[in-house]
C-alpha cells in the first residue's frame, strides 16, 4: 500500500480521463459537439432501436422459391435447346426437384444428352465450381437433369449477398439515415433503420422482388380456354395487377427483362397527366425491344412485375429509341417507389419477413427517460448506502463507482456498442456487483485488523486475499455474459456486451482505483487506526 | 456512530447449519409450488417464443377495449388479447394470425383496419415474430441457459473440487427453478429478455457461491481438524456482514428500476431482484448442505501454518 507503483497511479488517472473524455459528448448538445476541436471524441452512445425508435426486420431469402425458379428456367432451356436441335420430345416436366423429359425416338437420346451437356449444363462465366447441373440418361429415351445441393447452396449464398446489395441501394434511395443491413446465419438478412422512418414504406420497398419483364400476349387462346385454365405449353396465365381487368395469357419467354434497364424515373404522362414510370434500356435491351416491337406491330405485349400484369398496351409503332414508360394505376408515390425498385434492380429471390419490430420514437424517448431515472436512483442509492456503511472508504468506493460508470459509457461510445433498454438494467446490476468487490475487500481488511494486524498490514492482506474471490466471481459473470452474446440476438447482445464491459471495468475500478486512493490517503495521514474498524 | 459498519457486531455466532433441515423443507415446498404453478398456470410466454404479434396503440380518446378486440378479430386476429397499458388511451394488443398467412402481412391488415375504425390512432410499437423464428429463439434461449450452467460447473470444478461444482450447480438449478416458478405465479411475461435476466441471475448466484466456497476452502485449510459443519458455520458467520451489505446494495440499486423502469423493464428487474435473494439463500442453504452431506477431501491441501483460534 505504501509503495504505490507508478503504473497504477498512471492507469487510474488515464482511465478517469478516458472515461470523462469519451462520455462527455453524450452530455453535450449536438451543436456544441460539432464545434469541438478535431482531436476530441465526438461519438455518442449507440442507442438500440428500443431506445431511439426505429424498425428492425429479419428477412429470409426464400431458397425454395429460388430452387423452383432455377428448375423452371432449366426446363425452359431444355425445351428451347431440344427444339433447336429438332429432337422431338414429350413429357417435359418437373418431377421431385428434377427436370425429366422423354425423347420420342430412344435412338436420339444420346444426341440429346450431348446437346444438353454442351448447352444448358455449361457454367455461366464467373461461376466457380461449374454449373452444378448433372444430366443422366434413365433408359428408354428418358433424360433426367438435376441440380446439385452444393450448387444450390452456392446460389443461395450469392442470392443473399446480392439481396443485401440491392436492399442497400433501395433503402438508401428512400433517404433512411444510417440503415444497417447485415447477413445473419446462412440465408437471413437483418435490416435496421433507426429513427422516424416510415416502417410501412420500408417494408414495401423491401418486400417486393421487383422482377420486371416484358412479355407478348398470347392471342391464340380463346376466352373460354382461358377461363378453364387451358393454355398452350410455353404460355402461362398471369393475373392482373389491379385485379379488375381479369387475367392474361402471356408467352413465358420474356422479350426484355428489368436487368436491361439503365434508368427509371417517376414522371407525369404528358397527355393524361397521370403518374407514370419512364425508363431507358441499355444497348442490348434497346435492340431486343426494337426487334420485338417491329415484328409484332398491332399486337399486345404485357409489362409484368412480380408475376402480375401492370399493363398490356398494343404496339402502335416500333420503339427503337430504347425509351418507354409504364402507365398503370399509380399514385405519384407508388410510381416513385417502383422507379426506385427498378433502378436498384430485382432481388434474386423473394424475401420473407420473419420478424418485425417497430418502436415509435416517442416510446423510445420514454424508455430513455425511464432508464436514466432508474440508473440515477440506483447509482445514488448505492453511493449513499456505501458512504453510510464505510465512511471515508465508502467515499473512495463512490469515486471508483463514478469512474466505473464513466468508463462503461465511454467504452460503449468508443466501440459504438449498442445500449439497449435491458442493457440499462444490466448496467445497474453491474454497479451493485462492482460495489460487492469493495465490500469484499473492506470486510477482509476489517477481519485482518480485528485479528490484530497493523493498519498497513491489514490493508495489504485485505486486498490480496479478497482479490482471489473477486477474480473467481467475475470470471463466472463473464462466462454468463459471453454465452448471452453467443446465443442472444439483438437486444440481448447489447445487454451481454454491457455486462461484459462492466465486468472488466468493475474489477479495475473497484480494486485498483480504491487501492490508489486509499494508498494516497494513507501516505498523507499515516493513521493509527482504520476508519472502518 | 459513523461509519455504520461499526454498529455490526465483530463476530456473529449464528447456527447456519442447524437451520439447514428447515431450509430444506422450505425449499422443497417452494419447488412443489413451482411445479404446481407450472402445470396449472404455465409460463406467460411472450411472442418471442410462441410467435404472433404485439401492437401498442394510443387512441384519440380513452381506449375502447371491446371495440379494439372486435376489430382485431374481424380481420383475422386469433387469440386476441387486449390490455390497457399506461394511460387510459393506451392499450396493448396481442394476437396471432391464421396459419399460412404471413404474420407480418396479417399484422399490417389489422393495423389498416384499426386506423379505419379508430381515426387518429398511433402505433407506438409493433412486434411480429414468425413461427420459425420463435421456435429458434426458444431453443436458443434454453440452450444458452444449459451451456452457461455447464461451463460454470467446469470452472468451479477446476477451481475447487467436484463436490463444490455440483453443489453450486444444484444451487443454481434451484434458483432457476424458483425464478421460473415466481414468473409463473406472478404471470409476468416470459420473453427473450427474461432469458437474459435468468442468465444474469445465474451469474449472480454463481458469484455468491464462488465467494462462499472461497471462504470455506480457506477455513478448511486453516482448521484442518474441525468438523466440516463447524467450519461451515464459522465461514458463514465471518462472511455474514458482507452478505448483508452486498445483498442490500444490489436490491437498493435495482429498486429505482422496479418503480420507474416502466412495464418493459419491470419483468426483467423483478426477476433480478428475486434472483439476488434466492441466489444468496441457495448459496448458504443449498450449495453448502450438499457439500456437507457429501463431505470434502481434506488433508491433501497444501499445509498452512496453524494459527491460534483468536486470529481467525
Amino acid at each position: 500500500m505504501m509503495n504505490l507503483p507508478r503504473w497504477k497511479v498512471i492507469a487510474v488517472v488515464f482511465a478517469a480521463i478516458f472515461g470523462v473524455l469519451f462520455t462527455l459528448p453524450n452530455l453535450l448538445p449536438a451543436n456544441v459537439r460539432d464545434s469541438l476541436p478535431g482531436f476530441m471524441p465526438k461519438q455518442t452512445l449507440n442507442l438500440g432501436l428500443d431506445l431511439q425508435g426505429g424498425s428492425h426486420l429479419l428477412l429470409e431469402v426464400d431458397t425454395a422459391a429460388l430452387k423452383q425458379e432455377r428448375l423452371s428456367n432449366l426446363l425452359e432451356d431444355v425445351r428451347t435447346q431440344l427444339r433447336e436441335a429438332n429432337i422431338p420430345f414429350a413429357e417435359l416436366r418437373l418431377v421431385n426437384d428434377q427436370v425429366s423429359v422423354l425423347i420420342n425416338d430412344p435412338a436420339q437420346a444420346n444426341t440429346a444428352v450431348n446437346k444438353l451437356r454442351a448447352t444448358v449444363a455449361t457454367a455461366a462465366p464467373g461461376t466457380p465450381g461449374g454449373s452444378g447441373i448433372s444430366i443422366a440418361s434413365a433408359g428408354g429415351g428418358r433424360i433426367v437433369l438435376s441440380l446439385s445441393q452444393d450448387a444450390m447452396n452456392a446460389e443461395a449464398g450469392r442470392a443473399v449477398d446480392q439481396s443485401i446489395e440491392i436492399l442497400r441501394r433501395r433503402i438508401d434511395e428512400l433517404g433512411t439515415k444510417e440503415p444497417t443491413i447485415v447477413r445473419q446465419g446462412v440465408n437471413r438478412i437483418v435490416v435496421q433503420a433507426p429513427g422516424e422512418s416510415d416502417p410501412q414504406r420500408l417494408r414495401d420497398v423491401i418486400g417486393q422482388t421487383a422482377k420486371l419483364t416484358f412479355q407478348m400476349v398470347d392471342d391464340t387462346v380463346s376466352p373460354e380456354d382461358m377461363a378453364a385454365g387451358r393454355v398452350p405449353p410455353g404460355s402461362q396465365l398471369y393475373p392482373s395487377d389491379d385485379g379488375s381487368a381479369g387475367n392474361y395469357v402471356l408467352k413465358k419467354r420474356a422479350l426484355v427483362t428489368g436487368e436491361m434497364l439503365t434508368d427509371a424515373q417517376q414522371q407525369f404522362d404528358q397527355q393524361s397527366g397521370q403518374p407514370v414510370v419512364s425508363f431507358r434500356f441499355n444497348g442490348q435491351g434497346a435492340r431486343r425491344f426494337a426487334d420485338a416491337t417491329s415484328q409484332n406491330l398491332g399486337k399486345r405485349f404485357a409489362i409484368v412485375l412480380d408475376g402480375k400484369v401492370i399493363s398490356a398496351p398494343v404496339i402502335q409503332s416500333a420503339i427503337t429509341g430504347g425509351n418507354g414508360q409504364i402507365s398503370g394505376s399509380f399514385t405519384p408515390q407508388s410510381a416513385n417507389d417502383l422507379a426506385i425498385l427498378l433502378r436498384a434492380g430485382a432481388l434474386p429471390a423473394p424475401l420473407k419477413v420473419e420478424q418485425q419490430s417497430t418502436v415509435g420514437a416517442e416510446l423510445g424517448a420514454d424508455a430513455v427517460k425511464a432508464g436514466i431515472i432508474s440508473l440515477a436512483i440506483g447509482g445514488v442509492a448505492i453511493i449513499v448506502f456505501i458512504v453510510l456503511a464505510y465512511g471515508l472508504f465508502g467515499v473512495f468506493s463512490a469515486i471508483a463507482l463514478i469512474v466505473n460508470v464513466l468508463l462503461i459509457l465511454g467504452i460503449m461510445s468508443f466501440t459504438q456498442a449498442t445500449l439497449t433498454f435491458p442493457g440499462i438494467a444490466g448496467l445497474i446490476l453491474t454497479l451493485a456487483v462492482a460495489v460487492d468487490a469493495n465490500v469484499l475487500i473492506y470486510e477482509r481488511i476489517r477481519d485482518e485488523a480485528h485479528a490484530g494486524r497493523s493498519p498497513i498490514a491489514a490493508l495489504e492482506h485485505g486486498y490480496s486475499l479478497a482479490l482471489v474471490s473477486i477474480m473467481d466471481a467475475n470470471i463466472t459473470s463473464a462466462i454468463s455474459a459471453l454465452i448471452m452474446f453467443q446465443f442472444g440476438s439483438g437486444p440481448i447482445r447489447g445487454f451481454a456486451w454491457t455486462l461484459l464491459i462492466g465486468v472488466v471495468t468493475s474489477v479495475f475500478t473497484a480494486v485498483v482505483i480504491t487501492q490508489v486512493l486509499i494508498g494516497l490517503w494513507f501516505r498523507a495521514t499515516r493513521p493509527k487506526a482504520l476508519p472502518i474498524v | 456512530m459513523w461509519p455504520l459498519i461499526r454498529l455490526l457486531p465483530r463476530e456473529f455466532h449464528f447456527n447456519f447449519v442447524g437451520l439447514a433441515p428447515y431450509a430444506a423443507i422450505f425449499s422443497a415446498i417452494l419447488i412443489v409450488l413451482t411445479g404446481v404453478s407450472f402445470f396449472t398456470k404455465g409460463l406467460n410466454l411472450g411472442i418471442d417464443f410462441i410467435g404472433g404479434s404485439m401492437i401498442e396503440v394510443q387512441t384519440k380518446g380513452p381506449a375502447d377495449i371491446g371495440l379494439l378486440r372486435q376489430t382485431m378479430i374481424k380481420v383475422g386476429g386469433e387469440d386476441a388479447q387486449v390490455q390497457q397499458l399506461g394511460a387510459p388511451n393506451g392499450a396493448m394488443l396481442r394476437f396471432r394470425t391464421a396459419e399460412g398467412v404471413n404474420p407480418v402481412d396479417g399484422a399490417e391488415r389489422i393495423k389498416t383496419e384499426l386506423t379505419k375504425t379508430f381515426p387518429g390512432i398511433t402505433f407506438k410499437k409493433v412486434e411480429v415474430v414468425g413461427p420459425k423464428v420463435s421456435g429458434e429463439l426458444m431453443t436458443g434461449g434454453f440452450m444458452a441457459l444449459g451451456v452457461a450452467v455447464f461451463l460454470m460447473l467446469l470452472y468451479i470444478w477446476f477451481r475447487f473440487q467436484l463436490q463444490f461444482g455440483l453443489g453450486a450447480v444444484v444451487g443454481v438449478f434451484h434458483d432457476v427453478l424458483l425464478t421460473l416458478g415466481m414468473l409463473s405465479i406472478t404471470h409476468l411475461e416470459f420473453s427473450m429478455t427474461s432469458i437474459a435476466a435468468l442468465l444474469t441471475v445465474i451469474g449472480y448466484s454463481m458469484n455468491e457461491k464462488v465467494i462462499t466456497f472461497d471462504r470455506l476452502r480457506e477455513n478448511l485449510r486453516k482448521y484442518k481438524t474441525a468438523p466440516l459443519a463447524e467450519v461451515i458455520n464459522r465461514s458463514e458467520n465471518e462472511r455474514l456482514s458482507r452478505t448483508l451489505i452486498t445483498g442490500s446494495t444490489a436490491i437498493l440499486a435495482l429498486s429505482g428500476a422496479v418503480f420507474f423502469g416502466g412495464p418493459v423493464l419491470l419483468p426483467l428487474v423483478v426477476t433480478m431482484v428475486f434472483g439476488v435473494v434466492v441466489g444468496t439463500y441457495s448459496s448458504i442453504y443449498v450449495a453448502l448442505p450438499i457439500i456437507l452431506l457429501w463431505g470434502v477431501k481434506r488433508g491433501d491441501e497444501p499445509a498452512e501454518p496453524l494459527k491460534p483460534q483468536t486470529a481467525r
